[in-house]
């Protein structure tokens, strides 16, 4: 029987509610699900609320009572927060989170590189945020209790996952005892250390670093703004590196490698933890500021992912799917947009608007960002934690170059999370004007937002199905646009007809009418009147025109369903 | 840059007693973090990771003896 822990966990700043749990005895019998979602971090429970968001009903499976221990994910970056607000979350992170936009590096004393990365006034969201992942969590968890399509299960452990043509059968343990569940989909959700991929014997692909580090989180008062602070070859870590990172309640992240041949409980001891947390607030200044311990943990840097998300009717996603290094920013920021992906990709095949193979697209697009993602994060990783001799003197070279030499320094830029471009997904049209374009998000890219009003921006009025933007040249719609619409929706595809004016006045036909006096949308995009870009339920583009007509409109969207 | 220096016998002699020198100077220790800054600023200059790899390869010949 699975006995979870019903005692809180500690935290100096975080009050855990234990959640009671799902129980089989109180319940009648299971019918077939459609999907199950085994995990409720951040990618089983987005990939919940987008299923829920395209009409799709889930269950999702927590082995625990509680939110997880620790801080863990902290940094959320821009397309995170847009793809939150897609499930209704963001604001709520924006209102408890610590916003921030410029990192520094810092070398014998010396700032020797500093970045600061713009506010464009054509985007809702910092470039980066800072919020505990227990916060994040209950976010996400109150989104899904409040919705009617989410069947949520505290203390349900998935103990194996059986296949057979077009179903799977969960066995899951409870404190009252174990219960079958049949469902046609599977989300394995479950983490880095997804049991389910170990079941399956399936095997992740890359490389893994030798290098460990520590994260601990204290309660210090420091004078700092929220800004990335990396500290290079300090006096009291030779030859390593130490990353802090501002939270809400006055925690600071302090994150530190490990000398090689020491062990994590060698490291994780309270006295080891003490002393080195001790060196590095005296090398700041802040020797005598009084410091309190929350939680610590280790991690060591790893670039793996598995070369295929979907298993017949298993599919990996976030962290289970992939490990990839936390230098970046890559974890929780990744998953969201796997489990973006993966929400529409499902929710289409399981609402017979596509066929299965949209499950391959969605695959063959997340192992391909996962792929760039660690093409990317090794470079960040060669130079936070050098693997071999020659890393290391390349890195100590342009460390000791740097405090001198200007052209060194950009190789400090740490590179931080962001999100693919589907260049090459097959989902992109074969029919519009891509190649005729001078500007604004090309096939496959994600979104530019656009500040149309005052707190009024583009992407608050996408997603939930396809959505095309039109620039409308008066306050009426083309007739045989409109009937190709028309007949979309007819044909059940979510579409929407978004249409941007520049007179405050509804276009006729239009689903919505934004109204877009400064012509923002039309600069950033690259477009004038006539000219319109359809979006994927994932908000990426999928084709674009100088002019749209009927006859490419529809075919793109045949295309991008697999129709 | 339309000039092109050539290393004469004259400068190559003052290349080869400076380098030796501040060999000496980084020290056992130091020397090899010394020459790798050294190969970056080159880099810098020469402008080219063309240029700059046929000198890695021209330099990783007959090491062994």
């Amino acid at each position: 029987m699975h006995q979870p822990s019903a005692n809180p966990r500690p935290s100096i700043y975080y009050n855990y509610q234990v959640f009671k749990p799902w129980l089989p005895t109180e319940h009648g019998p299971q019918e077939k699900k459609k999907v199950v979602i085994v995990g409720a971090g951040p990618a089983g429970m987005v990939t919940a609320l987008e299923l829920a968001r395209h009409g799709v009903a889930s269950v999702v499976l927590a082995s625990e009572l509680q939110f997880s221990q620790g801080s863990r994910a902290i940094v959320f970056t821009r397309r995170s927060l847009e793809i939150l607000q897609q499930v209704g979350v963001a604001h709520r992170i924006t209102e408890n989170g610590l916003p921030w936009r410029c990192g520094n590096s810092i070398y014998r004393g010396q700032k020797v590189f500093r970045m600061e990365t713009p506010l464009d006034p054509d985007d809702r969201f910092f470039p980066m945020i800072n919020i505990q992942q227990q916060y994040l969590e209950e976010y996400l968890h109150d989104a899904c209790a409040a919705n009617p399509l989410i069947d949520f299960r505290w203390g349900n452990k998935l103990v194996h996952a059986e296949q057979s043509a077009g179903s799977v059968t969960a066995h899951v343990d409870t404190s009252a005892g174990p219960y079958l569940l049949k469902t046609e989909w599977l989300v394995a959700a479950d983490g880095g250390r997804s049991e389910i991929r170990s079941a399956m014997n399936l095997k992740l692909e890359g490389a893994s670093f030798e290098s460990i580090f520590v994260i601990a989180d204290i309660r210090i008062d420091l004078p700092y703004p929220t800004e990335r602070l990396a500290f290079f070859d300090p006096d009291w870590n030779r030859g390593n590196t130490i990353l802090m990172h501002k939270e809400p309640h006055g925690i600071w992240r302090v994150d530190y490698q490990l000398p090689p041949g020491e062990t994590p409980e060698e490291a994780l001891r309270p006295e080891s933890l003490q002393e080195r947390i001790d060196a590095q607030l005296k090398m700041i200044g802040f020797e005598n500021t009084p410091w309190e311990m929350d939680w610590s943990s280790v991690y060591s840097a790893r670039t793996l992912t598995l070369p295929e998300y979907v298993h017949d009717r298993i599919v990996f996603t976030g962290d289970a799917a992939h490990l990839l290094p936390i230098f970046g920013v890559r974890g929780a920021n990744t998953a969201f947009q796997d489990a973006q992906s993966l929400g529409w990709h499902l929710a289409y095949v399981l609402n017979g608007i596509s066929p299965e193979k949209l499950m391959a697209n969605h695959s063959q697009e997340r192992v391909g960002a996962a792929r760039e993602i660690i093409t990317e994060a090794g470079k960040s990783t060669r130079f936070m934690a050098p693997p071999s001799r020659g890393f290391r003197l390349l890195r100590d070279a342009v460390l000791s170059l740097s405090l001198t030499e200007e052209f060194v320094r950009p190789l400090y830029h740490w590179r931080t999370s962001r999100p693919h471009e589907y260049k090459h997904s097959a989902l992109n049209s074969l029919s519009d004007d891509n190649a005729q374009f001078t500007g604004g998000p090309a096939l496959g890219a994600p979104p530019q937002n656009v500040q149309l009003q005052q707190d009024d921006f583009l992407l608050d009025h996408l997603g939930g199905g396809f959505d095309l933007v039109y620039v409308a040249p008066n306050q009426s719609i083309p007739k045989d646009l409109l009937q190709a619409i028309v007949e979309a929706k007819n044909n059940g595809i979510p579409l929407k007809l978004l249409a941007i004016t520049q007179d405050n006045v509804d276009v006729h036909g239009a689903d919505k009418t934004l109204f877009d006096p400064q012509q923002r949308f039309q600069l950033r995009y690259a477009v004038s009147a006539g000219g319109a870009y359809l979006f994927r339920p994932d908000q990426h583009v999928c084709a674009r025109w100088h002019q749209v007509d009927a006859a490419r409109l529809l075919s793109s969207l045949q295309l991008a369903l697999m129709q | 840059m339309n000039t092109i220096h050539t290393l004469d016998i004259v400068g190559l002699e003052q290349v080869y007693d400076r380098l030796a020198t501040a060999i000496d100077q980084a020290g056992p220790e130091k020397s090899e973090l010394f020459l790798v800054k050294l190969a970056l600023l080159n880099a810098k200059a020469i402008g080219r990771p063309d240029l700059f790899e046929a000198h890695i390869e021209a330099a990783l010949k007959d090491l062994s003896n």
